[in-house]
């Protein structure tokens, strides 16, 4: 016994200060919004006892979910994040492949593509909203103008004008932020990606598109699993984009995030930390198989 | 190929040149740091300063740009004035887009650490604040000050809740004019000088604009929908039933309001499609471009024309919104007093200040707004501001319902939810009205 | 995959992006043109927002507005670029001051972190590493209140020792992914020969696993300044607009009047965009590098 506490006592002091600051600046706070969602703590008064408040358990829960507005924002949220991650993912994926044989100046491409990440959101937000202008024909600024400039008028739309979809609008200045992320994420998949794997390939008299399938992809699907779950969580927490573009009332690009805020403004406390709740279960859905697959491949 | 024990030494030699690099990094890592929480203890920290006689008093507004900033620094120079011992901390957070003034505010009350004071709408945006025992009430301070009789009647009515008064109101916004263009409404055949008694007899003029192809009422985002909404309710409803709506006297689901909500509908066909995107300088910027003949908003447009060089009268016109003549829509900032606030006294000077006939006249010059004071002289001021003053002196003030006079923050937010999910379509007149009931309901 | 090659071993120690792959044959292969053609169409569009930006930035009042968004300025000024400066300079000296301790004291406990649970195991080491992961997920705008609570009471400086110490805090579940991924790659051989020269875990990491970690190093710091950098949330909670940093003072400028001033917001957001930039352009060769060297494969 006192060998194996040898062993793993210092790995296990190593890492105590880090658990113990995520055990109380994340859990611990997580822990007090798992308890104020299950209040009914609607008002201001009550937040600070000079009104009394009860535990009402999961009734948040089922009227949120219930509710119209808030399946509307649900759905704007699926929406949003199958554009944004298959945006990034394609972009991404496509500007890796181009670099990743010799190029010139791929320096140059590299930092132009990231440097959308480098733009604050908060000037960034107003270009965007000046770009998706829903103007068409003879008022048309923004994209549209520029479509019709370069003579493709049938480009135009109302972007996220649209009640329906135009959530998926606003996936577009998040793709340009991110999508340079993305790349290099790939590139260096594709880098890491030993030269004798190829050859061997190439060797054996493989086409290009079976290289690809066969020794690439499956090399690479790691790179894709990581990109995947740092866009898709990203996408759930989009906030700032929405509200610099849009603004919290607008019904077309209502998402949880802009939910859990505008509760919160009207010191609805318990039904902002109920979506909060819901924001959170939805991640440890993503990433359970995430995490249950890395722990499975180490094993082997 | 080497062994890879026999590449130990070899990283244990890198090791030796690693060492000095390390030690770099983590001088560099700790230096800043150390130099910061010396620094960030002492200099920076307003709200934690001592409380004596004299001191800190952290003024937490969001105004840190333009014209509100002019208008808040002419303040100041008059606080140093009449309180040399106190020092101005100003503790300005933008709004704009993230509100994150607001959400600010809301929180380090809420978690205990107020600000010696704040600046917030007066009127029933506090209402939270109030029910959760958060800010003082100051009506003593009104007596102290000697301010009760310089305020209007109608203002204080507004600002008091249950006998008590809980904010010093600094400047006053008009939201129900209309701006318009002379030589679109010339080219639509109408004539500038023509005034409108109600929206009914305002429709034919924007048929006549709308028919020569331009945008006939301009308008931005979801807020200024709603603040036409409330100017819309206040012509068709009258000024009583418009109070009505906001103490229960008036029904949400009478005939009345489906009316006016019938004329909301028809003006908002008016009006330009890409609205939802555009913030309200660009609804004023279509009429100084000439591309739209009418615009409903707050006084604060006038700042956009002078901006630009526009001459009232000429470039532009202004009146206001058909129906409500007599009326005074009207908005306040004011400043608070926290429970809690670390320096109480400090807070109250500045109060003071706010409230005095010099902070008022020096704070509204720069700002572009009105005094809350009814004995401002009015020809330190523009033109406009002069129009303005005479209008709040001798018309009903009624409180606007989009800048957090008429009704609480949660309630503004359903009905702006309400409206943004009518004017994009998505429900149609009757859900729209049930919706507004339930959101006054709140 | 027994047999260690150079390829195993170099990899770690940051083998630079140099190709070995034969060089195309044909300078001018048709491919190559396209290839490049692909790449400048993908460059205009990305730049396309960043023209707006920029074009903006060099307008006066009434000049910069969003119809006039793709002309270039009636009057070319550089009136937005000082405003903004001026605005701007002490803030972004303060968010350099913040932004590199807390990348560097992050990544350091990253590391630490990282080592112990992919190659200095103990039972549990998965299980703890889900749960410092899952704090990447925590939704800031619900746990504000209690997370400001939580600061007021501990006495911490307002302003950038505050920033200091979160960005530290919630940089750990990232920086612990990163380089338990990389370190995943690292050969066993190199620990076992350690260990087999009688080092305890704590020389081990300091002797032989932290100097093979540079570029592992340089890909957390990069990404913990980005995303340090551009906070907004952070910095408007724990920090004032005299000790805090570029971001809050940047929404000031464009978001602290009624009548905002577009011009001066463009120019503030390139001038505070620059060191990011210089971060990326400078150490892009490496960033690449140490992602290369197996930092996110699965």
């Amino acid at each position: 016994m006192p060998r194996q506490i040898r062993q793993w006592g210092p790995p296990l002091l190593l890492i105590s200060p880090s658990l113990i600051i995520v055990g109380v600046f994340v859990y611990g706070l997580i822990a007090i919004n798992v308890k104020t969602s299950m209040t009914d703590i609607h008002k201001a008064a009550q937040a600070t006892g000079r009104a009394p408040s009860h535990f009402v358990w999961f009734e948040n829960f089922a009227n949120l979910l219930g509710s119209d507005a808030f399946q509307h924002s649900l759905k704007n949220l699926l929406l949003f994040t199958a554009v944004f991650l298959v945006g990034t993912m394609v972009m991404g994926f496509l500007w890796a492949w181009l670099l990743d044989r010799p190029a010139r100046g791929e320096g140059i491409f590299r930092s132009v593509y990231l440097f959308p990440m480098a733009v604050s959101f908060i000037a960034s937000g107003v270009v965007w909203r000046w770009l998706l202008n829903s103007n068409q024909g003879e008022m048309a600024s923004g994209l549209n103008r520029l479509f019709q400039i370069v003579g493709l008028d049938f480009l135009q739309n109302n972007w996220w004008n649209n009640v329906n979809v135009g959530i998926a609008a606003i996936a577009l200045p998040a793709i340009w932020q991110l999508s340079g992320y993305v790349m290099a994420l790939f590139l260096a998949g594709f880098r890491g990606i030993p030269e004798e794997l190829r050859e061997a390939g190439r060797i054996d008299g493989a086409s290009e598109w079976k290289l690809y399938r066969y020794v690439l992809f499956p090399q690479l699907s790691p790179v894709a699993l990581a990109a995947i779950i740092i866009i898709g969580h990203m996408s759930l927490k989009t906030f700032d984009l929405i509200m610099s573009i849009s603004k919290p009332a607008n019904y077309q690009t209502k998402v949880p995030a802009i939910d859990m805020y505008v509760f919160k403004s009207s010191f609805n406390y318990a039904d902002s930390a109920a979506v909060g709740v819901i924001l959170l279960v939805i991640v440890a859905v993503l990433i359970v198989p995430y995490l249950v697959r890395t722990a499975r491949t180490e094993k082997n | 190929m080497k062994k890879p024990q026999h590449l130990v030494p070899d990283i244990l030699r890198m090791r030796k040149r690693a060492g000095p690099i390390v030690a770099l990094i983590v001088a560099l890592a700790i230096v800043p740091l150390a130099l910061a929480a010396c620094g960030g203890g002492t200099s920076s920290d307003g709200a934690s300063s001592s409380a004596k006689a004299g001191g800190d008093v952290e003024v937490f507004t969001w105004w840190a740009a333009g014209s509100e900033k002019l208008g808040l620094d002419a303040l100041v120079g008059v606080f140093k004035t009449q309180h040399p011992d106190y020092t101005f901390v100003n503790g300005a957070v933008a709004g704009g887009a993230g509100s994150a003034a607001k959400d600010l505010l809301q929180s380090r009350l809420q978690a205990g650490d107020p600000p010696d004071t704040f600046q917030a709408h007066a009127g029933k945006e506090l209402t939270d604040y109030i029910d959760a025992g958060q800010i003082e009430d100051i009506s003593a301070l009104y007596d102290e000050f000697k301010i009760r009789d310089v305020f209007p009647a109608d203002l204080l009515d507004l600002l008091t809740v249950d006998g008590k008064i809980y904010s010093v109101p600094s400047n006053i916004h008009r939201a129900n004019m209309v701006w318009a263009n002379p030589s679109v409404l010339k080219a639509a055949g109408l004539d500038p000088k023509a005034t409108y008694d109600s929206i009914d007899a305002w429709i034919p003029a924007l048929d006549a604009v709308k028919a020569k192809g331009k945008t006939a009422l301009s308008v931005a985002t979801t807020w200024t929908q709603v603040n036409l909404l409330e100017t819309v309710l206040i012509s068709d409803l009258g000024t009583d039933g418009y109070i009505g709506l906001w103490d229960g006297s008036t029904d949400w689901k009478g005939a009345d309001v489906t009316k006016a909500l019938g004329h909301f509908e028809k003006l908002m066909s008016y009006t330009n499609k890409d609205r939802d995107g555009l913030d309200w300088p660009e609804a004023t910027q279509m009429i100084i471009d000439g591309k739209a003949a009418f615009n409903v908003m707050g006084d604060w447009a006038v700042a956009a024309f002078e901006e630009q060089k526009q001459v009232a009268g000429k470039d532009f016109i202004y009146f206001p919104v058909p129906g409500t003549d007599g009326t005074f829509d009207f908005l306040a900032d004011s400043f608070t007093l926290p429970v809690g606030a670390k320096n109480p006294d400090g807070a109250k000077a500045w109060l003071e200040t706010v409230s005095s006939l010099e902070g008022q006249t020096a704070f509204n010059k720069a700002k572009g707004s009105i005094p809350a004071r009814t004995d401002a002289t009015p020809s330190d001021f523009s033109e406009y501001q002069q129009t303005a003053i005479t209008s709040f002196g001798k018309d009903t003030i009624v409180p606007s319902l989009a800048h957090g006079a008429a009704s609480s923050i949660a309630v503004l937010n359903a009905i702006a939810d309400a409206t943004s999910k009518f004017t994009t379509g998505a429900s149609d007149l009757k859900t729209y009205q049930s919706e507004l009931a339930a959101a006054v309901a709140l | 995959m027994s047999a260690l090659t150079t390829d195993d071993l170099a990899a770690p120690l940051g083998r630079a992006v140099t190709d070995r792959r034969p060089r195309a044959r044909n300078r001018f292969s048709v491919a190559r043109t396209l290839r490049y053609l692909a790449l400048l169409f993908f460059l205009l569009v990305v730049l396309i927002p960043v023209y707006v930006l920029v074009v903006t930035s060099f307008k006066g009042i009434g000049d910069a507005s969003p119809a006039r968004a793709w002309s270039l300025p009636q009057t070319w000024t550089m009136v937005n670029w000082r405003d903004a400066w001026t605005a701007l300079a002490p803030a972004i000296a303060r968010t350099v001051e913040m932004v590199i301790p807390a990348a560097i004291i992050s990544s350091f406990l990253g590391s630490m972190n990282g080592f112990v649970l992919s190659r200095w195991r103990f039972p549990g080491a998965d299980l703890v590493f889900t749960l410092i992961l899952f704090g990447m997920f925590i939704p800031y705008q619900a746990v504000m209140i209690p997370l400001l609570q939580l600061v007021l009471g501990s006495g911490l400086p307002n302003g950038i020792p505050s920033l200091i110490v979160l960005h530290v805090i919630y940089g750990i579940p990232i920086t612990t992914l990163i380089f338990r991924n990389y370190y995943q790659s690292v050969p066993n051989e190199l620990i076992e020969a350690a260990r087999v020269d009688g080092a305890g875990m704590l020389r081990t990491y300091v002797s032989v696993v932290l100097p093979i970690s540079i570029p592992s190093f340089v890909v957390v710091l990069i990404w913990q300044f980005t995303s340090a950098w551009n906070d907004f949330l952070f910095a408007v909670f724990f920090s004032s607009s005299q000790n805090g940093p570029v971001t809050l003072a940047l929404n000031n400028l464009a978001n602290g009047a009624l009548l905002q001033n577009y011009g001066v917001s463009m120019a503030g957001a390139l001038l505070a965009s620059v060191p990011t930039l210089l971060v990326y352009i400078l150490l892009g060769r490496y960033f690449i590098g140490g992602l290369m060297s197996g930092s996110v494969k699965g």
